[in-house]
């Protein structure tokens, strides 16, 4: 396995390494230079410290595990893959300053997912990297960075994302509320920053247009993961009489929602972008049974049988936190080496040119990465939290069963991105 | 209405007793050694990690025990051997001292029980609802956080005020050189207060432990709220602690509860700010989002306006 973690700030224990590489020659312990770049060299940046590391941390065994696949076959065009780890403490401001180290190194891909502000920072910084240093560019693979305006307002030739965007998601999750009869009152409940803003704004139009009839009560923002009570916000939504919540919180904001909910005895069912991972379902427990909707592109319970690399990946990483979890990864890293292929070269301009309007077919049915704003078309799916699911999360015994699929082609939302392609 | 009302009224107490349970053994530590202790929330957390623990080996009320006690006895240690000898170079190592002992408990709880929140559910009696108001349930460890809440008060004032111990503590404070003129052993007064403090803590994490949530970053979370009640309630003053943590709590659940931005309230003057106007959108934050935001400016104010606090004696 080549892995190797970087941070860019010293730690104590850097310093320590600095002093006695000082003492036994420095030299010793530089970086050796990128030898003639024998490996195609990913930089995964995304928070491996700090609150939100869980997130960085799963994403980063998946990325082990795809890169190890890859390699294991060979390699793509006669190179093996190799990623490289740095830790962004989910800081717009650090990831920058990597992102110039990985220059700097010659690292032509970038990956990047937790957290929409590093995305818009990163974005940017690519865009004008490139336009400056022909034959230098880098390409930005983002996986889990939802705000739809990267690919709308902000979008950029080098940014390709593999995630279904906040709207889609939302449009997924309000077709079939639609088909709801019982739903007569919504509550929205978000994170106060740019994701949470886009879920509710996204949640209002949408839930006017199909369903007119449904009351929206409530719409909340909270400030991002500050909240350790969530009762009186629970208190709110119960006054309210809303008999269904959307909310887009993630992480603790996620877990200590549906738990103050759940101690009020609140009777809502919850329509959530991220109730399925990261301790969430272990923190909600049985009380989510039947309640908690998830809109997402996967789950175990998909598919009838259980995907090879499910298994693989879930015989290599056996932890309680360490579920197969982005199913998205499996499709970015296989139409990455598609790319690859096609453009007979590693070369990121050429992967890029190659990766647009690529389509690609998967277990769960043709994906396809719009040219137009690079945007992946993917099947979504609406899941429920169930006792009764074949393969469980976390080691509870409580997994997520299907309740409808939109298809890849009809998640498509209109864009207004104007791509500046290089010549 | 009324339904919000005494809602937000029981979840604001609940919250701040809660807050009390924090913040008693800060203000014990602080005022009687002037140790800014950054690890008081790391022994929270760790109250909260050892219950989980050890409520699966030897069940929910011997771990009630054995947590704070755990606790204590890792502050009795960290005193005797850690901050003891930084103390001699005065306030500022000490508080390095402590930032950094925050920094590797949490590190080492990460190490051991992952970073992701672990499961810790109170035990049955406690987990169902005690009563129903307005159809909301009202589950009954929040009454038992109450309950323990007030015991601690009333338990910490009577040893505090009404023993002899109390006595020598309260004189160590102000007095050691005479105290230990006296024949008393100042230093080992000190290990015990932070024992004593930590084990507090200790304790308040075993509840707040199952009421929130089992996560390496439940000690930053609360953290600096606790300074603030320190702060707010004065120096070495038991009753403001309780005082200001209380109306932290109701504060902060009745902002949340409040939709009212400064935009509504110049509406109903029949004054408005155009949309395009750099005062828009500052104007437009509503109470509930500011909610979290609220004891900080408390916290500011009260040190411009009242630097003891509200009951203390000495400055901050």
């Amino acid at each position: 396995m080549t892995l190797r973690s970087r941070r860019p700030t010293p730690g104590p224990l850097l310093i320590a390494l600095i002093v006695v590489a000082a003492a036994v020659g420095a030299n010793a312990a530089a970086p050796a230079p990128a030898a003639a770049q024998e490996t195609v060299k990913i930089a995964y940046i995304d928070p491996l410290s700090g609150g939100a590391a869980s997130a960085g941390l799963l994403g980063q065994k998946h990325f082990s595990y795809f890169v190890d696949k890859i390699n294991a076959a060979g390699g793509v065009n006669g190179q093996k893959f190799e990623v490289v780890a740095f830790d962004n403490k989910l800081s717009p401001q650090e990831s920058l300053i990597i992102l110039k180290k990985v220059i700097d190194e010659r690292i032509r891909y970038v990956a990047q997912g937790n957290g929409s502000l590093v995305a818009h920072a990163l974005i940017d910084a690519v865009a004008k990297h490139n336009e400056r240093n022909p034959g230098q560019e880098v390409l930005y693979l983002n996986y889990a960075a939802v705000d739809p305006a990267l690919t709308n307002e902000k979008c950029s030739f080098w940014h390709f994302r593999f995630d279904a965007d906040a709207d889609m998601k939302m449009e997924a999750l309000t077709n079939y509320m639609a088909r709801q009869p019982n739903i007569k009152k919504v509550y929205l409940i978000n994170q106060d920053y740019s994701f949470g803003k886009a879920v509710a704004a996204a949640a209002r139009t949408m839930l006017r247009k199909k369903r007119p009839d449904v009351e929206i009560v409530g719409d909340e923002l909270h400030p991002l993961q500050k909240v350790t009570d969530f009762s009186p916000y629970v208190a709110k939504i119960k006054a309210s009489g809303a008999d269904s919540v959307i909310t887009g919180n993630w992480s603790n904001d996620m877990v200590l929602l549906v738990k103050a909910g759940k101690d009020a005895g609140l009777k809502v069912d919850w329509y959530t972008y991220y109730a399925n991972s990261l301790g969430t379902p272990t923190a909600i427990g049985k009380d989510g049974v039947g309640h908690v909707k998830v809109v997402a592109e996967w789950e175990k319970n998909v598919l009838p049988e259980p995907d090879p690399d499910q298994v693989a990946y879930e015989k290599r990483f056996t932890g309680k936190e360490d579920d197969f979890r982005y199913w998205r990864l499996k499709t970015m890293f296989e139409m990455l080496a598609a790319a690859m292929k096609k453009a007979g070269s590693n070369d990121p301009v050429r992967v890029a040119r190659a990766l647009e309007g690529m389509k690609q077919q998967t277990p769960l049915g043709e994906v396809e990465m719009r040219a137009d704003n690079h945007q992946l078309l993917q099947p979504l799916f609406i899941f429920t939290m169930s006792d009764k699911a074949r393969y469980d999360v976390e080691h509870t015994g409580l997994g997520f069963v299907t309740n409808g699929k939109v298809d890849a082609k009809d998640t498509a939302l209109p864009t207004v991105c104007k791509m500046e392609r290089p010549k | 209405m009324l339904e919000l009302v005494v809602s937000s009224l029981l979840n604001g107490l609940v919250y701040g007793l809660l807050l009390f349970m924090l913040s008693s053994g800060l203000t014990l530590i602080f005022s009687m050694m002037g140790v800014l202790n950054f690890a008081h929330a790391s022994m929270f957390m760790l109250g909260a990690y050892f219950s989980v623990q050890l409520g699966g080996w030897i069940g929910f009320w011997p771990a009630l025990v054995g947590a704070p006690l755990l606790c204590g006895l890792i502050g009795a240690a960290v005193e005797r051997w850690g901050l003891r000898q930084v103390h001699r170079h005065g306030h500022v190592p000490e508080l390095l001292f402590t930032f950094g002992l925050a920094y590797l408990i949490e590190e080492g709880v990460i190490m051991v029980w992952g970073r992701n929140p672990i499961e810790n559910k109170p035990p049955p009696f406690l987990d169902a609802a005690l009563f129903r108001f307005f159809g909301t349930s009202f589950p009954a460890y929040k009454a038992f956080m109450m309950l323990v809440s007030a015991v601690m008060f009333a338990a910490l004032w009577l040893v505090l005020k009404r023993t002899r111990l109390g006595l020598i503590v309260q004189a160590s404070l102000t007095h050691p050189r005479m105290v230990s003129m006296l024949g008393h052993d100042v230093p080992r007064v000190f290990t015990w207060v932070f024992a004593g403090g930590s084990a507090l803590a200790g304790l308040a994490g075993v509840i707040g432990g199952f009421a929130f949530l089992t996560a390496p970053t439940m000690a930053a979370w609360v953290g600096p709220i606790v300074f603030v009640v320190v702060v707010v309630g004065g120096l070495g003053s038991l009753a403001g602690a309780l005082i200001a943590s209380i109306g932290i709590g109701v504060l902060q659940t009745f902002a949340v509860a409040l939709d009212v931005s400064l935009l509504d309230v110049l509406g109903r003057l029949g004054l408005s700010i155009g949309r395009d106007s750099v005062l828009y959108e500052p104007a437009a934050v509503k109470i509930a989002q500011m909610a979290p935001m609220l004891p900080y400016l408390l916290l500011i104010l009260m040190l411009v306006l009242r630097p003891t606090g509200l009951l203390g004696t000495r400055e901050t």
